[in-house]
């Protein structure tokens, strides 16, 4: 029976190959008898020489990892749109990879029976079948590499990823050309050229490519004086176009450029300039497509369109960052970087969602990240905790206003869940209204925590002040800050409920030293990182911090270096406290990317020797630290 | 009073009888293999003695997976017809779709759902509707089990002072915590997928919490 689910699944399938060889009445058959199916992260679709199911698969939302019992390693990552699972359709055997869940995924299973006429009846379809079938089973050589890959242009990905040598992939070129006749003015080309943000501009005549104009021919040839800017583009376009044909390797196309020294290859129908000009292919395509350079990251970031894209450039962030924990290089540096990129990405969002909104913002804003990201200590993914402040406006008007930024705020926390923020389950957001407030209005509240520190109260502050500016208008957030700063200068009473706060977190060890695990809930036996280890330091600095009066520095470790720097007298126990929190952020890290999760919770029984002396070593640094804080603050008096 | 019952029970259509003799065998007691149906109605409004059943929309889950050709969709001709509903159901009366009877509906409604589980938003509203109409034709209440998603949610949410439960979640705030696309919202299977999806990541929710267990569900 032909209903609303099906007509939906039919709607989906026919944009992805080799669905999209099939008329739709046909698919709209076939979606009858599809199955829907539900996987929470990591679990198994299929395991290595499971028998084979009656169902191929697509994904239709997450992503699903390939990978081989042997070496546990991920051999291709399925996305939305993807096809697996492809052996039982093709070769009568059991499953030779597994499959499973990689991030939670609704997959279509597609009934073998029911697709094998399409495969007989249509050349298109048992094509693409057979290529994507060789491919995915073809020698596991680039296995390490794979990962790193990453995909310029989401759209037109629909080729499945092969497991070729990374050289032999083939390229994936833009086909949306950015193009201008040959006497379009220089203006007209220069204007578009930093419109659509790219670095070349193909001239077409009758739609063959004629020449080509670079950023060099503008700086070369007009800056210099050689031509006026009343010129037209075919006076300085290079010429005649060096083109290849579409189908072409990674390693082809460096040689290419490297043996003409340019930077842009044009790519047409049957590689001669005689025919139809179907796309361009950069240099900094192929550095994207090799895809472990921060700077190259950072220009992907900056000229997506769309957040899925932005998905898919944090997942080459995480490739990058997995790459730089293995080389043992300094965690402040790491952090640096991923954060720059994190950061990024977030004003992305922030800038795509204001794209997408008709109207302009109505007065000043200023983005704020919250926890983690706030203190740039945020390298994996993990909830998003963020809040909005807006300029004063007249009381008539602060509703509306209000209305405007919770919209934005709302496409904005949307778009940072679709790049891998989940949601703050506890509605931390800025698209929550109390969280997106009027300058004043944020006063207010922050000076209602600072004089009635209860127990919530404190919660609060100690999530909010951790606040670190992401977008928008600067002045408004220093002016926050101050008024921060001088309220809790005349209540000091609040850094002893803020200290006793941070005292309230569990110690991480027992009495013989050894560690104090979880006891009931999902993560029994499991020891909290987070909650036992890493909570009291941040809560440490951030008290210690507000009570000097320092301002904007935000990262636990750098608070610390500045506190030795302040009290010489401590010097020791806060430089110790710093290298702690870098040890401990480190060690999560590297836990969260083993796992695939936040890397809060950490199963004692998979450290080794050394790695638990190395974290006992950090509680007795964090122990100092909370003798400290009880003296200072007196908070005995407090806790009792 | 038994033998009352009795009586009476031979006057039900067969169907109904049919229907009843499902329930004489247990449930199983593993999650994976327990059947629920997540259903959704659209009506002619909220009032249960004069709004009718314009459509039910129903689908079968097990174990995480919703198979479309085991799928219940059907549009009733209902005399009672409402304009002001065009607005938000968008089922036209002129619209080409087949319409069968209220009685034939039930039929192939309760030939469908057997002795499953039913799962709703809003499942007391839904329910009562399929009641009334079963009323109206001389049958008692549903018998199965009804799980309603409004308020499974609230037992996801994490106990903090700084987070206010609603009293209500709607569909589409649901469809907006999950991510769930609402292209086919306000048709009565289209809703009902929006449930089914948000009802499996509720479940899987409480499935982490301490010492879950099958009847937990029913607390």
């Amino acid at each position: 029976m032909k209903n609303t689910i099906s007509f939906r699944v039919a709607d989906f399938i026919k944009n992805y190959p080799p669905f999209n060889e099939i008329k739709l009445k046909d698919l709209e058959e076939l979606s009858q008898e599809i199955k829907i199916v539900y996987k929470v992260k990591d679990a198994v679709i299929f395991d290595e020489d499971e028998k084979a199911h009656e169902y191929f698969y697509m994904v239709h939302k997450g992503a699903v990892a390939l990978s081989r019992n042997a070496d546990n390693e991920i051999v291709d990552l399925c996305d939305e749109g993807d096809i697996f699972g492809l052996r039982p359709l093709m070769a009568n055997e059991d499953y030779k990879i597994g499959a499973k869940a990689y991030e939670e995924s609704i997959l279509y299973a597609i009934p073998i029976s029911n697709f094998k006429v399409f495969t007989k009846s249509r050349e298109g379809v048992s094509n693409f079948l057979m290529e994507s079938f060789a491919s995915n089973t073809r020698n596991p050589y680039s296995v390490g590499r794979k990962g790193k890959l990453f995909q310029e242009s989401p759209e037109i990905s629909v080729t499945p990823p092969t497991n070729d040598l990374l050289d032999l992939q083939s390229v994936n070129y833009s086909k949306k050309l950015v193009s201008c006749p040959p006497d379009a003015t220089i203006k007209a080309v220069a204007t578009n050229m930093t419109k659509k943000k790219v670095g070349a501009m193909l001239v077409l005549k009758d739609k063959l490519p004629s020449g080509i104009i670079t950023d060099k021919d503008l700086r070369n040839k007009i800056a210099t004086g050689e031509f006026p800017i009343t010129a037209r583009a075919k006076d300085i376009m290079s010429s005649p176009v060096i083109t290849y044909p579409t189908k072409m390797t990674l390693a082809q196309a460096q040689m290419a450029m490297m043996k003409s020294g340019i930077s842009h290859l044009c790519l047409t129908q049957d590689g001669t300039p005689n025919t139809e000009a179907i796309g361009i292919i950069s240099k900094h395509d192929i550095m994207l497509e090799l895809g472990n350079n921060p700077a190259v990251l950072m220009k992907a970031i900056n000229r997506a369109r769309k957040f899925k894209k932005i998905k898919r450039i944090r997942h080459s962030i995480m490739s990058l960052l997995k790459g730089y924990l293995a080389q043992n290089i300094p965690l402040t540096l790491i952090s640096k970087i991923i954060t720059e990129l994190n950061d990024a990405c977030i004003k992305r969002v922030i800038n795509i969602s204001l794209n997408k909104i008709d109207t302009t913002p109505p007065v000043k804003f200023a983005w704020l990240a919250l926890g983690s990201q706030g203190r740039s200590e945020q390298l994996l993914h993990t909830d998003q905790d963020n809040a909005l402040i807006f300029e004063d406006v007249p009381e008539d008007e602060l509703a509306d206003t209000k209305k405007y930024f919770i919209e934005l705020s709302k496409r904005v926390t949307k778009g940072l869940h679709e790049i891998g923020y989940e949601y703050c389950p506890a509605e931390m957001m800025a698209s929550n209204p109390e969280w997106c407030l009027s300058l004043t209005e944020w006063k207010e509240r922050t000076l209602h925590w600072i004089t009635n520190p209860g127990k919530d109260e404190v919660l609060l502050s100690s999530i909010f002040f951790d606040y670190n500016h992401t977008y928008g208008n600067q002045d408004l957030v220093q002016q926050l800050t101050a008024h921060i700063l001088s309220t809790t200068q005349k209540y000091p009473i609040f850094f002893v409920h803020l200290a006793s706060g941070a005292l309230q977190n569990p110690s991480p060890s027992g009495f013989f030293r050894s560690f104090l695990v979880e006891e009931d809930g999902a993560h029994k036996d499991f020891f909290d990182l987070k909650r036992r280890a890493l909570m009291p330091l941040v809560e440490g600095a951030r008290v210690l911090v507000l009570s000097n009066q320092v301002k904007s520095i935000n990262n636990t470790a750098e608070r610390f270096e500045k506190l030795a720097e302040i009290e010489p007298n401590n010097q020791e126990l806060f430089l110790a406290c710093s290298y702690a929190t870098k040890a401990l952020l480190k060690f999560r890290t590297k836990q969260g990317l083993l796992h695939n999760d936040s890397g809060r919770f950490i199963s004692l029984d998979t450290l080794s020797k050394e790695e638990k002396i190395k974290l006992k070593r950090t509680f007795k640094t964090i122990k100092e630290l909370q003798e400290l804080l009880k003296i200072r603050f007196k908070v005995t008096n407090l806790v009792g | 009073m038994i033998s009352f019952f009795k009586k009476r029970k031979k006057n039900f259509p067969d169907f109904w009888v049919q229907y009843a003799s499902k329930f004489e065998t247990k449930l199983p007691t593993e999650l994976q293999k327990v059947r629920f149906v997540v259903l959704d109605t659209e009506t002619t409004g909220f009032d249960y003695d004069n709004d009718r059943i314009l459509s039910i929309g129903a689908l079968n889950l097990q174990n995480n997976t919703i198979a479309i050709n085991q799928s219940f969709e059907v549009f009733l001709d209902q005399h009672f017809y409402h304009a002001k509903n065009i607005e938000i159901h968008g089922i036209m009366q002129e619209e080409n779709k087949e319409r069968i009877t209220e009685i034939e509906a039930l039929m192939f409604f309760l030939e469908f759902i057997e002795d499953s589980i039913l799962v709703a938003h809003h499942a007391g509203f839904d329910i009562k509707m399929i009641n009334e109409a079963l009323k109206r034709h001389g049958m008692p209440n549903l018998k199965n089990k009804v799980l309603d998603t409004s308020i499974l949610y609230k037992r996801t949410l994490i106990k903090s002072p700084l987070l206010i439960p609603q009293e209500q979640y709607t569909l589409d705030q649901l469809a907006e915590k999950f991510d769930i696309s609402t292209k086919d919202r306000h048709t009565a299977l289209g809703d009902a997928y929006i449930t089914a999806i948000a009802f499996i990541k509720i479940v899987e929710k409480l499935k982490s919490t301490k010492n879950f267990s099958i009847k937990k569900l029913w607390r």
